[in-house]
């Protein structure tokens, strides 16, 4: 990745982040730690969509089942087996990566939209499940008021415990995404033939990045209920699995942390937008064609752009944005 | 299990499956020609029916004012589609599909809440012309009248289309653009308006299909959500751009779901997606010939 002056500026620009972060819960009211903390949640789910999205060019259309199959899994450890959270909090991530490497093992198979449709239909598959098996699931009530451990009993306490564990999950898919897997998975989304030529089994490292990314969605998803202590089966909607691509849009993908900034717009806009209007999703969709036309790099890439960091030339060619010529219509 | 409702059950799901159909060819002759994955083609789908509702309930809710509902019904969603194909999507055709999908989604949003500003978030609903209600039977299976009317509109579209595409000056036109869009402009011809003409049938379609199934649905919010990822999985199973794959994928769902309904009710939606997953593992580029 970027070295020397670039790195240092922006390992100081991590550390000023996560001062800010950690300092939060003690300048601000409740309710804007409650929010910081959903952001955080939100963010390390788009986090995740990114590994395959943006760096392994996967078209993943229904991330949002992981999020939620993660969700699930800690509320029925706890409710249904009544086992303690702290294993649902293990149980959940390794169930969703378990749904990835299932749902995934079948789509590799597949390439682009092929790929992303075949997925929509697995996933509708486990949403349908999660929706109709009201016995277990609690069908579309969700399943609410759900014990959490008497360490995560204050919201100043699941703050810090979501904080540390994105700010984990973060360092893990920064050395994943700059590893030679990394690498390997960027290359095989810029020519996947090329790289099947020198011997690279595409099929695999797509099906790892998913299996990874999958599994962080579901560190994501036992979050939200550590945060919420509820579940609900439209956490498996494909809705929801376009508004974290959104996200990664928005903020600007090919960026590490893009998806975050994506994330906590969205957010923020949501909760304080939508408490003036009932239309919010207007506003969301007239910003997302702005910014098709205007910002296609994202507000990362815009900002990286303007303070003269351009993506490697790499990047820049799987961007692929005929910026020059999109304007004059085809 | 009694062989009659078996076949009324197939008969139902052959209705149903020919509005997916209507919408689903619509959607892959958009993809087909333009490369577009058009999200809001089921905004336009819902405006169909809803303005069915307001064109009938204008006209007095009497028989003739049904009819001229489903005829003018499509019109409005053709006329708001092409506004956004016209103003924006003109613009955007280069860019790669991730980035129209988002687009198109965007605008799903907008006239997802510019909906709920003109109608409401109430439900709504209208009967079908006199001459359409009540049941005749097929085959010694009796079924509403209006689902055997379907099933004459939804082949009548399908020739309609493939006429369209094969006959017609513009609609030759069109399938060159789908195969290598420069060779037709080299030709000198107005590509830009091509691919306006066959949005526009697109939108239609779109269109139609609402109107069609308003007389047999509460009509809502939600109905774009709805169709839109089913008929997405429609048009994949049945070959991208392929408008015959349209009506093989619809029939598959239609009849899956129905079906799946009289084996187990709870879980029928299961069914249709079930199938889509076998589909595209065994034919992973659709059962008819993609155009891709």
């Amino acid at each position: 990745m970027r070295q020397g002056i670039g790195e240092s500026r922006s390992r100081g620009a991590v550390a000023a982040v996560l001062a800010t972060l950690l300092l939060l819960p003690v300048v601000l009211p409740v309710f804007y730690t409650y929010i910081a903390a959903l952001i955080l949640v939100t963010a390390l789910l788009a986090m995740s969509l990114n590994l395959v999205l943006g760096y392994g060019g996967i078209y993943q259309f229904h991330h949002a089942v992981f999020y939620g199959v993660g969700a699930y899994a800690l509320a029925l450890t706890v409710t249904k087996a009544g086992l303690s959270a702290w294993i649902g909090f293990l149980a959940g991530p390794l169930a969703a990566a378990a749904a990835g490497c299932l749902i995934g093992w079948f789509c590799v198979r597949l390439t682009r939209l092929y790929f992303g449709m075949l997925q929509i239909s697995l996933g509708s598959l486990l949403w349908i499940i999660v929706l109709r098996w009201y016995p277990v699931t609690g069908g579309d009530d969700g399943i609410h008021g759900i014990p959490m451990p008497s360490l995560l009993a204050s919201p100043t306490s699941v703050y810090y415990f979501i904080l540390a564990v994105v700010a984990l999950c973060l360092v893990v898919l920064y050395r994943v995404t700059s590893s030679p897997f990394g690498a390997t998975l960027q290359a095989v989304r810029d020519n996947p033939q090329r790289c099947e030529a020198v011997g690279v089994n595409v099929r695999r490292h797509q099906l790892v990045a998913i299996v990874i990314a999958a599994g962080i969605a579901g560190v994501a998803g036992v979050l939200y209920v550590a945060l919420e202590r509820s579940v609900f089966a439209s956490m498996l909607f494909w809705v929801l699995s376009l508004e974290i691509l959104v996200m990664c849009l928005l903020g600007g993908w090919f960026t590490f942390a893009g998806p975050i900034v994506g994330a906590a717009i969205i957010v923020a806009l949501r909760t304080f937008v939508g408490r003036y209007t009932e239309n919010w999703t207007m506003i969301l969709g007239i910003m997302m064609i702005l910014l098709i036309f205007f910002m296609p790099e994202g507000v990362m890439g815009f900002l990286l752009d303007r303070l003269g960091r351009r993506p490697s030339a790499v990047e820049e060619e799987a961007l692929a944005y005929p910026a020059q010529t999109a304007g004059k219509g085809g | 299990m009694d062989l009659s409702v078996v076949g009324s059950q197939l008969l139902v799901g052959l209705s149903r499956a020919m509005i997916l159909f209507i919408v689903s060819a619509g959607l892959s002759f958009v993809l087909g020609v333009l490369r577009v994955p058009n999200i809001f083609h089921g905004s336009l789908y819902m405006i169909g029916a809803f303005s069915a509702f307001s064109i009938a309930t204008w006209l007095g809710g009497q028989s003739t004012g049904l009819w001229l509902a489903m005829l003018a019904a499509p019109v409005v969603a053709v006329a708001i589609g092409m506004i956004v194909e016209r103003a924006l999507l003109a613009h955007l055709y280069r860019r790669e599909h991730l980035m129209l999908i988002l687009f198109t989604w965007g605008v799903m949003l907008i006239l997802n809440d510019l909906v709920k500003l003109a109608w409401g978030p109430t439900y709504r609903s209208i009967m079908p012309p006199a001459a359409l209600q009540g049941s005749a039977s097929l085959l010694g299976i009796a079924l509403p009248r209006y689902n055997l009317f379907l099933l004459l509109i939804g082949p009548l579209v399908a020739v309609g289309l493939w006429l369209f595409t094969q006959r017609t000056r513009i609609g030759k036109i069109a399938r060159a653009a789908a195969v290598d869009q420069e060779m037709v402009a080299i030709l000198g011809i107005n590509v830009s308006r091509v691919l306006a003409v066959a949005f526009l049938v697109g939108c239609y379609l779109a269109g139609l299909g609402g109107a069609l199934v308003a007389p047999t649905t509460s009509i809502t919010l939600g109905m774009d959500h709805s169709i839109i990822v089913d008929a997405f999985l429609i048009v994949t199973i049945g070959g991208l751009g392929n408008i015959w794959g349209a009506l093989v994928g619809a029939l598959v769902f239609g009849v899956t779901q129905s079906l799946g309904l009289l084996v187990w009710p709870q879980f029928a939606v299961v069914f249709p997606y079930l199938t889509v997953v076998i589909v595209l593992l065994l034919r992973p580029r659709g059962l008819l010939r993609s155009v891709w």
